[in-house]
């Protein structure tokens, strides 16, 4: 499995960098990584998100849908697609350390 | 005398129904399953009827053809589920008292969760996971001149997740047939990163699209559709034009389960992934698509499942600690048009891989490459669905946990399954 050093600390991350350990997260690597995805600040926005996903993925052993970080987490749709643009759950799972969204092929 | 309550005679409370029977001792449990439906549907023929491989009744049998003798079957519709005093309260007035509930009502379609969506259903929107949707759509197709078809789905977790992929491929398939495919503009929209998310199905199986002139569009999470314009529009006010638009809508537990207070935002049941047992209420279970559990929503889990929860409820029923495990095992032929098929084995922790199916070498099936003994495959098992599967006989080489024997795990790495 690959390794790749991020804001000083080596992690273990897939073919596209997601981290694959996610108890080797922290709040450095996570702006490490919001930078190197276009998001050169988190703001108290993002962390609401970040800490939904990481909640929810504990309980539940799944990524949310952007419906339930609405109806669940009262994260507004809009400012997910302001604040994570193109793409935010795959963008929002790798900054907080998840895997990316998945289907089963 | 003690009674097993199950609400849903579809693939899973079916199969259910079929095991308990064989296994309890009928002198102190009895067993009672609940439905409101009269037609047992095979889902699986719904992806294939619009094309024309199959009639309505080659997808459509009785449900009570399949209840085995010695269980009560109820044609009624459920009002609500009471967890706290065990009981079921049904329309007609009448109570159920339970001492084990099993939850199998399944998920379905909500075609109303999108603002637009239904402005022209089944005119130039259609689903194919109904009976009525597969069978407007195969007149659609039937009678089309061409244009802008787009196949989509709105979001995950979708019954057989696969399917939309499949839909497309098989349209590539029929309009060539046809002698229409150079008059179609065929696009494949998803609010995942790529028609296909895993590495391994991604390089194995990621030439399809390219190879049949497919479009691709994706991380598009869609908030409304304007059937006069004819567009799809996402959160990010991206566009998506059809003429043919056929859609996966949101999925959804039954509206009994958010009634009763007991599903999430989906409602769907918080459920143990291993045991099958319900977080909030110990005497009741839930098996197939109703769970919120981490895998697929398809018939093969509920197979599996089924067979763990029948060992489970026996233990439950003797006051032991649960000894069957789920490992979220799913296997699913996939049509990729041209009479050829995939087939793919995974579970909660262990990826698609390459390799031979059910026998190590012998297959006859391979996984994760596309031949046309697959598709046939596929075809076959409508017959393995209604005399084996439905009624929880042993299915040849196929067993409730994975195995590895005959499969290329060099490749893996450990990742989380979303739906």
């Amino acid at each position: 499995m690959p390794k790749k050093e991020i804001a000083g600390v080596s992690v273990d991350v897939n073919e596209e960098d997601y981290l694959t350990d996610s108890s080797q997260w922290n709040r450095e690597i996570a702006i490490a990584i919001a930078k190197g995805e276009g998001i050169a600040i988190l703001n108290d926005f993002h962390w609401q998100v970040i800490d939904f996903l990481q909640k929810d993925f504990e309980e539940k052993g799944t990524l949310p849908t952007i419906r339930r970080m609405n109806k669940a987490g009262g994260i507004s749709t809009k400012e997910l697609y302001e604040y994570f643009p193109d793409g935010p759950l795959k963008k929002a799972s790798k900054i907080a350390g998840l895997p990316k969204p998945q289907s089963c092929v | 005398m003690k009674k097993i309550v199950i609400l849903g005679a579809g693939t899973a409370g079916t199969m259910m129904a079929n095991h308990l029977a064989r296994k309890i001792n009928h002198r102190e449990w009895s067993i009672t399953i609940v439905d409101e439906h009269r037609s047992h549907y095979y889902q699986p023929g719904f992806l294939l009827l619009p094309f024309g491989f199959y009639s309505e009744k080659d997808v459509v049998r009785n449900k009570a053809d399949f209840i085995p003798g010695r269980v009560e079957f109820l044609m009624e519709k459920v009002e609500l589920i009471d967890p706290r005093n065990n009981r079921i309260q049904l329309l007609n007035g009448k109570k159920l008292d339970y001492h084990i509930l099993i939850v199998a009502t399944g998920a379905k379609i909500v075609p109303d969760e999108i603002e637009g969506l239904e402005d022209s259903w089944h005119r130039d929107i259609f689903d194919f996971y109904t009976i009525e949707g597969a069978k407007k759509l195969r007149e659609k197709l039937a009678n089309w001149e061409g244009g802008k078809m787009v196949v989509h789905l709105a979001e995950m977790p979708i019954k057989c997740p696969v399917a939309p992929l499949e839909f497309t491929f098989l349209s590539d398939w029929f309009l060539k047939k046809k002698g229409l495919r150079d008059q179609v503009d065929l696009t494949y929209v998803t609010p995942l990163s790529g028609a296909f998310t895993k590495q391994i199905c991604s390089d194995v199986l990621g030439h399809l699209l390219v190879e049949k002139n497919i479009n691709l569009v994706t991380d598009f999470s869609i908030e409304r559709v304007d059937s006069q314009r004819k567009q799809m529009v996402s959160y990010d006010e991206k566009k998506v034009d059809y003429d043919l638009l056929v859609t996966v809508p949101t999925n959804m537990g039954d509206p009994l389960i958010k009634r009763s207070g007991m599903g999430d935002d989906l409602n769907f049941i918080p459920t143990d992934k291993h045991t099958l047992q319900s977080k909030q209420h110990e005497n009741i279970f839930v098996l197939g698509d109703a769970a919120d559990v981490p895998t697929s929503k398809a018939g093969s889990v509920a197979h599996f499942q089924a067979e763990v929860l029948t060992g489970n409820i026996m233990n439950f029923m003797k006051g032991k600690a649960f000894q069957h495990s789920s490992d979220g095992h799913a296997n699913c032929f996939i049509e990729s048009g041209d009479g050829k098929a995939f087939l793919i084995d995974f579970n909660y922790d262990i990826e698609p891989v390459q390799g031979r199916f059910p026998f190590p070498i012998l297959g006859p099936f391979s996984l994760l490459k596309e031949t046309r003994i697959n598709h046939l495959g596929k075809l076959a098992f409508r017959w393995m669905y209604w005399n084996l599967l439905l009624r929880g006989r042993p299915m040849p080489g196929i067993t409730t946990h994975m195995t590895k024997a005959g499969k290329k795990l060099s490749s893996l790495n450990k990742e989380y399954t979303h739906a």
